[in-house]
């Protein structure tokens, strides 16, 4: 990083080549009553290592999950990330502004981004995927967006098996659209499929269904996608955890018009929460593809024949014609997709479907050894991916707070999103039958004693 | 440029040929070899219903992009479909394969409004 030099004297130049006198009188056109007529009242400047002393103080006071044996998942999930990523993604070259617009000074990452978008589109099963969105939530909205769009219908089916969060921002970006929620009922830790069938009609936009859900369990998606395949106009729209996706069928062989999720499983962080990614695939459809937010790369041959990579679509309303936006979509996660693409390259087919079964085992391996203590409940049976509902008897709260003091995060208490009670528990590929044993202890403790 | 008879023409360069109460609706070789390269159109659905001079669709150019105006009132009872995989069927054949819409019309009598291949081209050279 070079820093741009300004001595006083190159500030005394600019300032008299532009007939200013002081840098003050650059913002004579403020008015002074609003301008602040004392200084910030702010610490006096310290040195950098009491500034590194008083940081790694402050960042201690976290814990992070290098100490903590972390059973949190709900939508951010500790998947071990290969130390390629960190020694690719930090490279130089790949820190540049964030738009490829000049293809010819980028076509490393115009062809990074353009793998990521082939392999996304592999792994869901779907015929496009774009460069990748802010993260899951927002993926949600747009694609709620989307379907009103291309359906000019406003009635979506959004089951509360969907995560809340998820569920809240889709309301957000569909308010302003008089989009009408259906929020259907649970039944255990389903979707109840009855209810869901009894609101679908021809005034139905877009069923959405989370693949697994919330629960962490898989939904009839066969029976699903023949129910949605009777309303000519709905669109099926497939919330995908892509790890589970090395171990379940793809959601465009059950006919999903579009899949999105969270793409940090894929290699990224959990971060304290962000920053993220969402993924976005759609079936092979030019009036689905136009009413796309973001951008799409894609392969072309130059004048002499060669490959080379450019960007093949934007929602023109991100340069003109602004007041006919659909989106305010205008950019993706360039570095995080990155990460996800050296993730998905490293691992391969094989690597994430590994991933994916051990996640499931170690997670079928706890359930039955949890199944054994008195006083607590699997809500999910069999049916589950990597994680668990489980309802005990003491309140979710204290069990977790009594695992806390060993240094164990036993889940997610889920009476934070106000609809249900009990513990959403995460098993993925990184814990051991050790770390299980020692869980399932700690457990039994903490409910029965 | 190609302006054939028997076709109205509106001032923002669309022409309608009727039959039978059904207008069909397209831009004329003039706007098309305005435009340049045409690389997507964007239809209405077959139901919609339009006002003269409503904004029915956007037609994209590798120069510019442009709102299609209707030039007669009325529903859409067919949209060319080959456009979506080959819209540069209005650049090679503006009046025949490269027809956009084609709406039942609600009021023959703004046909009276628009004008004929004489009066177009007259107007063309006055805006030349």
């Amino acid at each position: 990083m070079k820093y741009i030099s300004n001595t006083p004297e190159e500030q005394e130049k600019m300032l008299s080549d532009i007939g200013v006198e002081e840098i003050t009188d650059l913002f004579s056109a403020i008015p002074d009553n609003i301008k602040l007529d004392k200084p910030l009242e702010l610490p006096e400047p310290i040195s950098e290592l009491e500034m590194m002393n008083l940081v790694n103080e402050r960042a201690s006071r976290n814990t992070d999950l290098t100490e903590a044996d972390s059973y949190l998942g709900a939508g951010a999930y500790d998947h071990y990330i290969p130390s390629i990523i960190d020694h690719m993604v930090l490279r130089s070259e790949f820190y540049t502004a964030y738009t490829p617009y000049q293809a010819e000074l980028s076509q490393g990452t115009l062809q990074a981004i353009y793998e990521y978008q082939s392999m996304i589109a592999e792994l869901t099963g779907m015929g496009i995927a774009n460069a990748s969105l802010l993260d899951g939530g927002s993926a949600v909205g747009e694609a709620v967006i989307m379907a009103l769009r291309h359906t000019r219908l406003n009635k979506v089916i959004m089951p509360k098996s969907i995560h809340p969060s998820y569920r809240e921002i889709a309301r957000t970006y569909g308010g302003p659209h008089d989009a009408k929620f259906d929020e259907i009922e649970l039944s255990g830790s389903l979707t109840d499929l009855d209810q869901l069938e009894e609101s679908l009609d021809d005034q139905t936009a877009a069923v959405i269904i989370q693949y697994p859900n919330f629960y962490g369990s898989v939904e009839d998606m066969k029976k699903l996608s023949e129910m949605i395949e009777k309303q000519k106009k709905t669109l099926f729209i497939v919330v995908a955890n892509p790890i589970a996706l090395g171990m379940l069928t793809p959601p465009g062989e059950f006919g999903a018009d579009i899949v999105i999720g969270e793409g940090q499983p894929l290699g990224n962080g959990v971060n304290y929460g962000g920053p993220y990614l969402g993924y976005m695939a759609i079936k092979d459809d030019r009036r689905l593809l136009r009413q796309m937010p973001g951008r799409l790369v894609g392969k072309t041959e130059d004048v002499e024949g060669q490959e080379g990579f450019v960007m093949t679509m934007q929602t023109r309303e991100q340069h003109i014609r602004r007041e006919k936006a659909t989106s305010n979509i205008c950019t993706n996660e360039s570095l995080n997709a990155l990460m996800a693409t050296i993730y998905m390259a490293t691992m391969g087919k094989k690597g994430i479907e590994e991933v994916a079964y051990q996640s499931f085992n170690k997670t079928r391996y706890l359930k039955g050894r949890l199944e054994g203590i008195s006083g607590l409940e699997v809500v999910n049976g069999d049916n589950h991916f990597h994680e668990i509902w489980v309802k005990t008897e003491k309140p979710a709260a204290e069990v977790f707070s009594e695992l806390y003091d060993k240094c164990i995060l036993a889940g997610v208490d889920l009476s934070q999103f106000g609809e249900e009670e009990g513990l959403l528990i995460c098993v993925t590929e990184k814990k051991t039958r050790e770390d299980l044993d020692k869980f399932v202890t700690a457990m039994e403790v903490a409910i029965n004693e | 440029m190609s302006i054939p008879a028997g076709f109205y023409y509106s001032e923002d360069h669309e022409w309608v040929k009727v039959e039978e109460g059904v207008g069909t609706i397209g831009i004329t070789d003039f706007a098309q070899d305005e435009l340049g390269d045409i690389v997507f159109v964007e239809l209405p659905q077959v139901g919609d219903e339009f006002d003269k001079e409503d904004n029915f669709g956007v037609i994209e150019s590798v120069k510019a992009v442009s709102d299609l105006y209707m030039p007669v009132s009325g529903e859409v009872v067919e949209v060319n479909e080959d456009l979506l995989d080959q819209p540069e069927l209005v650049n090679e054949d503006p009046y025949e394969d490269g027809w956009i819409v084609k709406v039942s019309l609600s009021d023959e009598s703004e046909l009276d409004e628009l004008m004929d291949a004489d009066e177009y081209s007259s107007f063309l050279e006055e805006e030349a």
